[in-house]
């Protein structure tokens, strides 16, 4: 084992300690968000979503490398995003036409 | 014959296969559990006013679930680092770790679902509604016995996040006074149906993961010696999937915890 090669596993160790930390603040704010008196429910939601998008970057930005990969990757991701938009897109227009009584329990 | 790239980055898309690959499945993943996220919007805004639950769900569970995925995140990538440089004994401690997390990610899910088992609702002949986790049910006797509360108005079982101090007695209840009893089984309520389904397929992709990081670390990791940069693929593969079955939770559990 060079040495080199040990600072760089301890370098790597601070920097998941630190996504760690972060993602248990996240944590912690949607939680306290949760239970506490802000607004009505959509504002609730909205802002306990807000928290848990940050979140989701942290881990998708730093643990999985999605702030350095590649074109393709890219790509890929940028295809999901679209269909994945048009689907809660779809979901969304669609509960304005909800038929009701169809869902009770 | 051998396939291509499993090392070195394909020219046109600059990536090893495998990396390609495993990005095309998590798109697909993706929309899976998109699918369902929208169902759960749908049930959610189709639900009577008053009769969508809150607070049905133990938040210090489901916060502890969090915290247990997000350090097996971490443990995977440690273990990969490890891997890249050259440390294969600290490898085999953090993937070792990462499963030991992943078991107890499964224990607490299972401990969860089975607290919704033997949860019961039972309709009573005066119009009143018992609630509560049974503890005595032995079809020989004309009688059971649950740990809980007994309410004249059903909405009550819904909103508990508003209540404060909910008792949990002993109550004894003859079975002549009962119309009708339920599980909180999927059964019970759409939003536990979307629950036990989401979940579910969560806990799926948790098996899964485990099943292939175990071969990883075990059998699997003998790889490492013949082809350390081709081992090193697979773990950081196999990690893009694990962070994937994080990213998924992160949204889970405020969805069917906190709102």
């Amino acid at each position: 084992m060079s040495e080199a090669h040990s600072t760089d596993l301890k370098s790597y160790i601070r920097r998941c300690a630190l996504v760690f930390l972060a993602v248990i603040c996240t944590t912690s704010l949607m939680i306290a968000a949760s239970f506490a008196n802000i607004g009505g429910w959509p504002v609730k939601v909205a802002v306990i979503l807000a928290v848990a998008v940050v979140n989701a970057f942290l881990v998708a930005g730093f643990l999985m490398h999605l702030l350095s990969e590649k074109k393709m990757v890219y790509t890929v991701l940028a295809f999901t995003v679209f269909f994945f938009a048009g689907l809660m897109g779809l979901t969304v227009w669609a509960t304005g036409d909800f038929p009701v009584g169809t869902i009770f329990h | 014959m051998d396939i291509p790239y499993t090392i070195k980055p394909r020219p046109d898309t600059g990536i090893y296969n495998a990396k390609v690959g495993i990005w095309l499945f998590l798109a697909s993943e993706v929309m899976l559990f998109g699918g369902l996220f929208s169902a759960y919007v749908l049930l959610r805004v189709g639900a009577s006013d008053g009769f969508w639950p809150h607070g049905w769900l133990n938040v210090k569970l489901g916060t502890l679930n969090t915290l247990i995925l997000a350090l097996s995140a971490i443990t995977t990538l440690l273990a990969w680092a490890a891997c890249k440089v050259g440390e294969f004994g600290k490898f085999k401690i953090f993937h070792a770790c990462t499963l030991l997390l992943a078991l107890s990610f499964l224990c607490v899910k299972m401990y969860e679902y089975h607290d919704k088992w033997i949860h019961y609702e039972i309709k009573l002949n005066d119009g009143t509604f018992a609630d509560g986790h049974m503890v005595e049910n032995d079809p020989a006797k004309d009688y059971l016995v649950i740990e809980g509360r007994i309410v004249k108005d059903e909405s009550l079982l819904y909103d508990l996040r508003s209540q404060k101090n909910i008792p949990h007695d002993e109550i004894k209840i003859a079975r002549a006074d009962i119309k009708s009893k339920e599980n909180y089984g999927p059964w019970h309520h759409t939003y536990l149906a979307i629950y036990f389904t989401l979940t579910g397929l969560h806990a799926l992709h948790i098996l899964g993961g485990s099943i292939v990081i175990g071969y990883l670390w075990g059998p699997g990791s003998r790889m490492y010696k013949r082809n350390p940069e081709q081992f090193t693929n697979r773990i950081e593969v196999s990690g893009l999937f694990w962070h994937f079955v994080d990213l998924v939770w992160i949204f889970l559990f405020p969805v069917l915890y906190l709102t």
